[in-house]
Order: structure tokens, then C-alpha cells, then sequence
């Protein structure tokens, strides 16, 4: 039997995001829309434990406070829309000895690790902050429009490639996205942020 | 050698020569005028003052008065140390962190050079022990100020790297691990560029003063090199300490980044 990885959000407070409650099961993507300041990545950021905020949220059998808050953050990954490279090379920012999976799907080969990040492209940052995330094994993803940076044909490659993993590694998703055809292709379900208000689409 | 006391006229002449060079500037439109003269007045007064204090603590030599004197001497310091950071920790623990670090170690690295080092009876006596610890202070506070300023800049230019580290599944320590070492070295550098030129470049302050007092040189090179090992281990130690205690301060149990407790 594959683990349970169910992300379940009881009554999460958050700013002005009040009471939200969702259940997204292993392998089901949920689609976040909503305008700007609606408060879609502080919602992120409470699931993903770097805010104070109320309520419980749960990974399986697992609640959040029950567990390191750095263990949770690896487990829960939080990807966020601008993503930093603090160090020289690409390679530096993968967890060691991790197995990278899906380069060549992205367009990219071995080489790029040894790249150095201040030639990367805002999109190739983009493909290549989703792949760092990936290698580091978590079981739940929370993605803060992760194609925002992308054309069309990168978009819709990302978006098989993502959910053929999303689908083997079991896990639930949390996918922030304005784009309506893109929310078609992928979402399970869909909501709407609305005057701080969870709406079902 | 017999000391030559500095008579008050030429002292004067000295005073003349600084109004001078504040006439020179005020022509020539440098705006700085007023803050040297204000500086000038400040040393005279201020150093005429703790010479005052200074005299009437030696003759007294009594160790209430020279730990009252020690730990005003630590107060200003730590205000001081508050009042060069642009961003810092608020609710007392900008304070708390600078003047706690500079306790611990000015205090201990002092009362071991006297005790074991130097040796003077009593150990406590105040010509030793008050400008000893005037320059362990002084120079911890550069350090210490130093490595915090650096330290509550670079998180708060840095969180959104610090936070995606996070996001990774590092710890607080992992995700500030750069700018941690990065604000300790920022304290120590001064000292340590101080110790490498030494002599060299510059005879050092306290050294000029003892030989131009008239003390051998090989007495005052003996007491430089002593205080300028003395003050690099305090300094380090202070740094160290502060920028230990004051980057747990930006996160909290749950290991989340806290820009809320900087103003």
C-alpha cells in the first residue's frame, strides 16, 4: 500500500485569510487562483510553516508542530514564484548526492550543474528551481505560479513533465495559477480567493 | 627618564593650530566647521573631566569605585553599540546582546591580564586596570557594533534568499550560515588589520603615548604587543557571542524568519 500523504488544512488563519479548511489528496492538484494581495502565498507560506498563523495542518497522520519545523519544510516544499541562488554554481543548490530526475525532460543535461547562476535566465531558474525542489524528495508540493516565467511551449512541457511526477511520487498539490486554460489542463479541483473567502470553481 | 609635563600655553598652541585649520575650512565652504569645533571642545572637556576622575580614583584606589567606574564605562559602550546599528533587534535586546557580549569578554580578558598577566598589588589597582579595560571596551565595541550592524543589514537585504533556504528544508542555522560567518569576520577584520600593520605602518596609539611619557621603548612595545593580543581576543570573542546570540533572536522555535523583531 502506498503511504498516506494527504495534506489536510483545518481552520488555517493567516493575515486576512480566515478559517480556510481543505483536504487535497495524494496525487490530486488543486488550482489557487485569485488577485493580487488576496492572500494565495501567505496561504502557502502558513501551509509551509514560515508564518505564525492558526490553525492545524496535517501531512498524513502527521500535524505540522509535531515535527521539526526544517523535516516539514522538506517534506511540505514550498516553491516559490522568485527563486534565489545564493551560491556560485547551479550544483550548490541541489541537496548532496541527491538524484536529479528530469533534467533532460526540462531541456537541460548533466552540464548545468556546473553552471554558473548568474548567467541563468529568469525561465531557466524557473525549470531549474522545480527540479532542485524535486530532488530533495518532498511529499507534498506547494508551487507559487511555477510557469509564471515561461513561454507556452515550456509551459505545457513543465506542465506533463510535472504531472507525471506529481502522479508517481503520490503527492498532493497545492498549484497557484491565473491562467484559465492552464487551471483546465490540470486542476482536480479549482478555487478562487475571493475578498478572502475560499470559492469552489 | 624623567617626564616632560606639557606646559598649559603649549597645550594653547596646539588649540590655535585647530582653530586655524577650522578657519581654513569655513573659507574654502568644507561645512565641516562646526562639527570640529564641537569635537575639539568635546575632547578637551571630556578628557579634562575623566582625568579629574581618574586622579581622584587612584588616590582612592578603593574596588568599589573602580567596578562602579567599569560597569558606567559598559553602559555607554552598549548604548553606543545600539546607536551604530542601522536596523536592530528591538525591546532592550540590541542592548542586552551588545553589552552582554562585551561583558563577558572585556571584563574576563581584563581581569585575567591583570591577575595573571601583568600582576599589579592589588590586582585591581586603577592605573592599570581602568585604561586596560577603556581599551578592551573600546575596541569590543568596534567589533561588536560592527559584526551586529552586519548582520541585521545583510538578513534583512538577504530574507528572500534566507526564506527560500528555508523553503529548501534547511535549518536556521544552515539558512544564515554565510552571513553569520560573514558578520564575525566584519568585527575581527579591524583588529586583525591592526596587528598586521602594527609597527609598520603606524606606531600604535598607546605605545607613541608611553614612549612620548617616557617610558623605554622596550617596556612599551612589550605592553602594545600584550594589549593588542588582549583586545583582539576580547574583540573576537565579543563578536562572536553577539552575532551567536543575535541571529537566534531573528527566528523563532519554529525556525521562521522574525524581520518583525528588527526596527
Amino acid at each position: 500500500m502506498r503511504p498516506d500523504h494527504t495534506l489536510r488544512l483545518e481552520n488555517v488563519t493567516i493575515g486576512e485569510l480566515e478559517q480556510v479548511s481543505l483536504t487535497i489528496a495524494s496525487a490530486e492538484v488543486v488550482c489557487l487562483s485569485g488577485i493580487s494581495g488576496s492572500g494565495k502565498s501567505r496561504l502557502l507560506r502558513a501551509v509551509a510553516d514560515l508564518e505564525d498563523h492558526g490553525g492545524r495542518v496535517f501531512l498524513g497522520d502527521i500535524e505540522q508542530s509535531q515535527i521539526a519545523a526544517h523535516e516539514w519544510r522538506r517534506r511540505v516544499m514550498l516553491v516559490p514564484s522568485e527563486s534565489q541562488w545564493w551560491s556560485e554554481r547551479v550544483g550548490d543548490h541541489f541537496p548532496d548526492k541527491a538524484e536529479v530526475s528530469g533534467l533532460s525532460e526540462l531541456g537541460f543535461d548533466r552540464q548545468v550543474m556546473a553552471w554558473s547562476v548568474s548567467r541563468l535566465s529568469s525561465g531557466e531558474k524557473q525549470r531549474l528551481a522545480l527540479l532542485r525542489a524535486l530532488a530533495a524528495a518532498p511529499q507534498a508540493l506547494l508551487l507559487d505560479e511555477p510557469t509564471a516565467n515561461l513561454d507556452p511551449e515550456t509551459t505545457e512541457t513543465v506542465e506533463r513533465w510535472l504531472g507525471s511526477e506529481i502522479r508517481e511520487r503520490n503527492m498532493p498539490v497545492i498549484w497557484v495559477a491565473h491562467d484559465a486554460g492552464q487551471i483546465r489542463r490540470l486542476a482536480d479541483r479549482a478555487f478562487y480567493l475571493n475578498g478572502h473567502v475560499l470559492e469552489a470553481r | 627618564m624623567e617626564v616632560i609635563d606639557l606646559a598649559w600655553w603649549k597645550l594653547a598652541l596646539a588649540a590655535v593650530l585647530l582653530l586655524l585649520l577650522a578657519l581654513c575650512s569655513h573659507l574654502s565652504r568644507l561645512g565641516i566647521t562646526r562639527s570640529l569645533l564641537i569635537a575639539g571642545t568635546r575632547t578637551a572637556v571630556q578628557l579634562f573631566l575623566i582625568g579629574l576622575i581618574l586622579e581622584a580614583l587612584f588616590a582612592a584606589a578603593d574596588l568599589v569605585w573602580i567596578v562602579l567606574m567599569a560597569f558606567v564605562m559598559l553602559l555607554v559602550a552598549g548604548r553606543e553599540v545600539m546607536a551604530r546599528q542601522e536596523r536592530r533587534l528591538s525591546g532592550g535586546w540590541a542592548f542586552g546582546i551588545g553589552t552582554g557580549a562585551m561583558f563577558l569578554s572585556s571584563f574576563t580578558v581584563t581581569i585575567l591580564t591583570l591577575t595573571v598577566v601583568i600582576g599589579p598589588q592589588p590586582w585591581y589597582s586603577p592605573q592599570y586596570a581602568i585604561p586596560l579595560l577603556g581599551m578592551m571596551l573600546g575596541n569590543t565595541m568596534t567589533g561588536v557594533a560592527l559584526s551586529l550592524d552586519r548582520l541585521t543589514e545583510s538578513v534583512w537585504r538577504q530574507r528572500a534568499v534566507i526564506e527560500n533556504r528555508l523553503m529548501m528544508g534547511q535549518t536556521w542555522r544552515e539558512a544564515v550560515g554565510d552571513i553569520r560567518r560573514d558578520a564575525m569576520r566584519g568585527g575581527m577584520i579591524p583588529s586583525i588589520n591592526a596587528m598586521a600593520a602594527a609597527g609598520i605602518v603606524s606606531l600604535p596609539g598607546m605605545m607613541t603615548g608611553q614612549i612620548l611619557a617616557g617610558s623605554p621603548p622596550a617596556v612599551a612595545v612589550k605592553y602594545q604587543i600584550l594589549v593588542m593580543f588582549t583586545i583582539t581576543v576580547g574583540t573576537g570573542f565579543g563578536a562572536l557571542m553577539a552575532v551567536s546570540v543575535g541571529s537566534r533572536r531573528l527566528f523563532d522555535t519554529r525556525e521562521r524568519l522574525r524581520l518583525d523583531r528588527l526596527v
